[in-house]
C-alpha cells in the first residue's frame, strides 16, 4: 500500500527546496515566454489546437530540451528527478502549453528506446522528439477494447515483408499522423494469445493503409478507423522481438498512466470556471453568490488538492520509472475530477450552453459555446488509458490483494 | 517537498503502535469501554512514560517540544486500534489551550500534571443549541468580590465527568468569551458521566456559581484562541480518523478474502472488489489532505484553513469507509462483537465533534473567491 512504502530517511517538507523552486520558476519562465501566446490562448479558451501548432510547439520544447526530458539521456532525457518532471508537466498544463505529443514521447519513443534496434533509434527517435515524424496508435480494435490481447489484425511474415490484414479503432488525430505503431498478430497458435502479438510500425500512406474518420457526439473528427489491406511492411520495421509486442504494450500503457492526473489542467479549469461564475448573473446576482455554486467549487477545489497531494506521493516513489500502484489511484479521481470540471462550465453556463454549435455571430461568448462539446468529449476521460473499472481492477487486485 | 517520514517518526510510530497493541489486543478494548472511566488509566500513564502526553509541549513544562507531525503519527496509532484514551481531547485541545493561553504558572501546573500523566484536564465547551461555535453563550461567568464564578451547562462534554480539571468557556459582561480553570472538586460543580455510542465518555457538567480561575491573564476575547486549538485538534483527528479508516479497510478487504458464500470467498464479486477500490482511493486521498495539514502546522501557514480542507475530506472519507466496511461485511458488521462496526461508530463520533464535512465546506466556500488557485507547492500562480 501506498502508506507502507511511505518510509525513507528524509525528513517531511512542505515547501520546494530552493533548487525545485528554482527549477519551477525557469519552467513557468518558458512556457509563459517562449510559446507563442496565439496558442497558449487556443488551449485556454479550450479551442482545438491544430496540427501546426503542436508541431511549432512541440519543436520549441525540443529545441529547449523541453520536449521528452523521461528519455534516456542519450536520446534528449534529462536526468530530472521524478518530481522536477511532475513540476514540468504541471506548469505546462497551468500555462495552457499544448504538451507534447503523447503518441510520440510518452508512448512509442520509449518504446523505441528501450527495446527497439540502433538502426531504428537512430531513424525515429530524433525525429520523433521533434515531432518531424506524428505517430498514431493502432491498438484498439471493435473487438479488442479493454481486453487488448484478443486483437486480430494479422502480419503474415512473407520473405522480408509483413502483409498485414485488419482493422484498428479509435485511432486519434490519425488524421495528422506520418506513421503508425500497431499490435499486430504474429502467431495465431500462440498458447497464449498474449503470446502471439507483435509490434510493427510503417508510414499511413503504404499501399493498403486506410483512414475513415469517425465523427464524436461533440461533432469534432478526433478519431478514426484505420483499414489494412495486405498492406506490405519491411520486416526491419519490427520493433523488438517477434511475439513479444505484449510486452511492450504493457511497457507504453505503463507510461501513458504517467501524468494523467492532469492536475494543472483542471486547476486551471476551476480557476476559469470560478472567474466565469462572478460574471454570469442569476436574478441579477452573480451566480458565484449562490451558495450551492459556492459549494460545489470549493468541494472540486479540495477534492483536486487532495489529488494534487496525493500526486506527489506517488511521484516520490516512482523512482525506477515503473508506475507506482497507486498511480491507478491518479487515472481515476484525475479523470472524475477533469469531468466534474466540464460539467462545471455547462452548469455555469446554464441556457446558454444549447449555443454550442453557433459560430462566431452568436452574442452567446465563446467559452459558453464550447462548454457542452467539452463535457460531452469528456466523456472519453474515463474511458481511455486503461478504463476506470480497470483501473479498479488494478487497485483491488495489486493493492488489496482480492 | 517531501512526505516521506524520517527514521526518528518511524521509530516514533513503531514504539506506540507496539504499545498499543499490546495494550488492545483481542477482547481488551470492549472491556476497558464498558467501565469508567472509558479508558486504560495504567495505559494512559504507559502513554506519559513514553514522553506522548507531553510530545507538543515545551520541554520547561516536560513535554518534548515535538511537531504536528509527529502528534499526527500517535493520533494515527490511536485511531488503528480504536484505543480510547482521550490523546486528541487531552493533550491537543485542552493541553494546546492551556499552552497557548495560560499563565506561566498554570502551564507548569497543568501542562506539567498532563505530561506526566498525573492530571488529565477536559475542554468543557460546548452547549446545547450551540453548532462547533467557538464562542460560548449558555455558561456566564462574573466576578464578585475577586472571585470568579460560573453558571450555566455544559454538554456533551468529552471526559468530562473522569478530569481532574476542566477549562470551561464562558461569556462574561462584556460579551466576550473567556476561558476559566475549574477544578474537579470545585463547589457547585455537578457533573454526570454517560457512555456515548462509540464508548467514549461524554458528560454533563452544570456549574451553579463555581469558583473558578481564569486561564491567562488580560480580558481578551479567546474565540480566536479557541478557534486555533479546535483547527489543531481537527487535524490530530484526521490523522485518528485515517488510521480508524486503514483499519476498517484492512478489516474488510481480509473478510473478503476470506468469507464464503454461493461456494466462493466473496472477492470473487466484483461488485464488491471494486467498492473496496473505492474506499481505498478515499483512503488515500484524505491521508494526502491530512499529511499536508500536518505540514502546513509545522510551517506556519493557515492552520484554520487546512483543518477545514483536512475536516472536509476526512469527513467524506470516514463515512464513506465506515459504511461501507460494515455493508460489505454484511449483518456481522453491525453487530457489537465484531470489530467493524465500532470504527464505523468512532469515525461518526470524530466527525462530529469539531464540525463536519457540510460545516467545513460551507466555510472553504464563504472564501472560494478569495485565490484563484490552491497551491500547496508555493506562492500562488499568477
Amino acid at each position: 500500500m501506498l502508506s507502507r512504502d511511505v518510509e525513507e530517511v528524509v525528513g517531511m517538507r512542505l515547501q520546494l527546496s530552493p533548487e525545485d523552486e528554482a527549477f519551477r520558476q525557469e519552467m513557468r519562465t518558458f512556457f509563459t515566454t517562449k510559446v507563442p501566446q496565439t496558442t497558449r490562448d487556443a488551449v485556454a479558451a479550450r479551442r482545438d489546437v491544430g496540427r501546426e501548432q503542436y508541431v511549432e510547439t512541440q519543436r520549441i520544447l525540443n529545441a529547449a530540451g523541453l520536449a521528452v526530458p523521461h528519455w534516456p539521456a542519450e536520446w534528449g532525457g534529462r536526468d530530472w528527478t521524478p518530481l522536477q518532471r511532475h513540476i514540468w508537466r504541471e506548469e505546462m498544463q497551468l500555462a495552457c502549453v499544448p504538451e507534447p505529443l503523447a503518441f510520440n514521447t510518452s508512448m512509442i519513443g520509449p518504446v523505441i528506446a528501450a527495446f527497439g534496434s540502433d538502426a531504428q533509434k537512430q531513424r525515429f527517435l530524433p525525429a520523433t522528439a521533434n515531432l518531424d515524424i506524428w505517430w498514431c496508435q493502432g491498438f484498439s480494435e471493435p473487438d479488442a477494447g479493454s481486453d487488448l490481447a484478443s486483437l486480430r489484425t494479422t502480419a503474415v511474415r512473407e520473405g522480408d515483408e509483413y502483409v498485414v490484414n485488419g482493422q484498428k479503432t479509435w485511432t486519434t488525430l490519425g488524421q495528422y499522423a506520418d506513421w503508425i505503431f500497431c499490435l499486430v498478430r504474429t502467431d495465431p497458435d500462440a498458447p497464449k494469445k498474449q503470446r502471439g502479438i507483435s509490434m510493427l510500425v510503417f508510414p499511413m500512406d503504404t499501399p493498403g493503409v486506410t483512414l475513415r474518420p469517425i465523427e464524436l457526439i461533440d461533432g469534432g473528427f478526433e478519431v478514426n478507423e484505420v483499414f489494412f489491406e495486405d498492406v506490405r511492411v519491411p520486416a526491419e520495421n519490427l520493433i523488438g522481438e517477434e511475439n513479444r509486442g505484449w510486452d511492450y504494450a504493457k511497457f507504453l500503457l505503463g507510461n501513458e498512466r504517467a501524468g494523467i492526473a492532469r492536475v494543472g489542467a483542471t486547476k486551471r479549469m476551476l480557476a476559469d470556471a470560478k472567474q466565469l461564475a462572478s460574471e454570469v448573473l442569476a436574478d441579477g446576482r452573480p451566480l458565484a453568490e449562490d451558495p450551492r455554486m459556492s459549494a460545489r467549487i470549493a468541494e472540486l477545489e479540495n477534492e483536486l488538492l487532495a489529488l494534487e497531494l496525493t500526486a506527489l506521493r506517488v511521484v516520490a516513489h516512482s523512482a525506477d520509472g515503473k508506475p507506482h500502484p497507486a498511480s491507478s489511484v491518479l487515472k481515476l479521481r484525475g479523470s472524475e475530477l477533469q469531468q466534474a470540471a466540464t460539467e462545471l462550465f455547462v452548469d455555469i453556463a446554464g441556457p446558454l450552453s444549447l449555443a454550442s454549435f453557433a459560430d462566431d455571430d452568436s452574442a452567446v461568448p465563446e467559452w459558453a459555446r464550447a462548454a457542452t462539446p467539452e463535457y460531452l468529449n469528456y466523456r472519453k476521460v474515463t474511458i481511455y488509458g486503461g478504463s476506470n473499472e480497470v483501473q479498479r481492477t488494478i487497485i483491488a487486485g495489486t493493492i488489496l490483494g482480492l | 517537498m517531501d512526505f516521506s517520514y524520517d527514521d526518528e517518526q518511524n521509530a516514533l510510530r513503531q514504539a506506540v503502535s507496539g504499545l498499543l497493541a499490546r495494550a488492545y489486543d483481542g477482547e481488551k478494548r470492549r472491556a476497558v469501554v464498558a467501565a469508567d472511566p472509558g479508558f486504560d488509566e495504567k495505559t494512559w500513564s504507559q502513554l506519559a512514560e513514553m514522553g506522548l502526553l507531553g510530545l507538543p509541549f515545551a520541554e520547561e513544562h516536560g513535554g518534548a517540544g515535538a511537531g504536528h507531525v509527529e502528534v499526527a503519527i500517535v493520533a494515527e496509532e490511536i485511531g488503528r486500534v480504536l484505543a480510547p484514551e482521550p490523546y486528541v481531547q487531552a493533550v491537543v485541545l485542552t493541553g494546546g489551550l492551556i499552552d497557548a493561553v495560560g499563565t506561566d504558572a498554570q502551564r507548569g501546573e497543568l501542562v506539567a500534571g498532563l505530561a506526566e500523566g498525573t492530571l488529565v484536564p477536559a475542554f468543557a465547551h460546548a452547549e446545547p443549541g450551540t453548532r462547533w461555535s467557538t464562542s460560548a453563550s449558555g455558561v456566564r461567568a462574573a466576578e464578585e468580590g475577586g472571585t470568579w464564578r460560573l453558571t450555566g451547562v455544559k454538554e456533551p462534554v468529552p471526559n468530562g465527568a473522569r478530569a481532574d480539571v476542566l477549562v470551561v468557556s464562558a461569556v462574561v459582561g462584556d460579551g466576550a468569551t473567556r476561558l476559566f480553570v475549574v477544578r474537579g472538586d470545585a463547589e457547585g460543580l455537578t457533573r454526570s458521566g454517560y457512555r456515548s455510542h462509540d464508548g467514549t465518555r461524554v458528560a454533563k457538567v452544570e456549574l451553579a456559581g463555581t469558583p473558578a480561575e481564569p486561564l491567562g491573564e488580560g480580558t481578551d476575547d479567546r474565540a480566536a484562541a479557541i478557534e486555533r486549538a479546535h483547527s489543531l485538534a481537527r487535524i490530530a483527528y484526521a490523522h485518528e480518523s485515517i488510521g480508524a479508516m486503514a483499519t476498517a479497510l484492512s478489516t474488510t478487504t481480509e473478510y473478503l478474502r476470506t468469507r464464503k458464500q454461493f461456494g466462493v470467498t466473496l472477492n470473487k464479486f466484483q461488485a464488491l472488489t471494486f467498492r473496496a477500490a473505492d474506499m481505498y482511493v478515499s483512503l488515500e486521498l484524505a491521508r494526502s489532505t491530512a499529511l499536508w495539514a500536518s505540514l502546513v502546522v509545522d510551517t506556519g501557514g493557515d492552520v484554520v484553513t487546512a483543518a477545514d480542507r483536512a475536516r472536509l475530506q476526512t469527513s467524506r472519507a470516514g463515512r464513506h469507509i465506515g459504511k461501507d466496511a460494515i455493508q460489505l461485511h454484511g449483518g456481522i458488521g453491525v453487530t457489537a462483537e465484531y470489530t467493524v462496526g465500532h470504527y464505523t461508530s468512532r469515525l461518526t463520533a470524530i466527525d462530529h465533534v469539531l464540525g463536519d464535512g457540510d460545516w467545513a465546506l460551507a466555510r472553504l466556500a464563504a472564501g472560494v473567491g478569495d485565490h484563484e488557485t490552491v497551491d500547496p507547492l508555493g506562492a500562488p500562480y499568477t
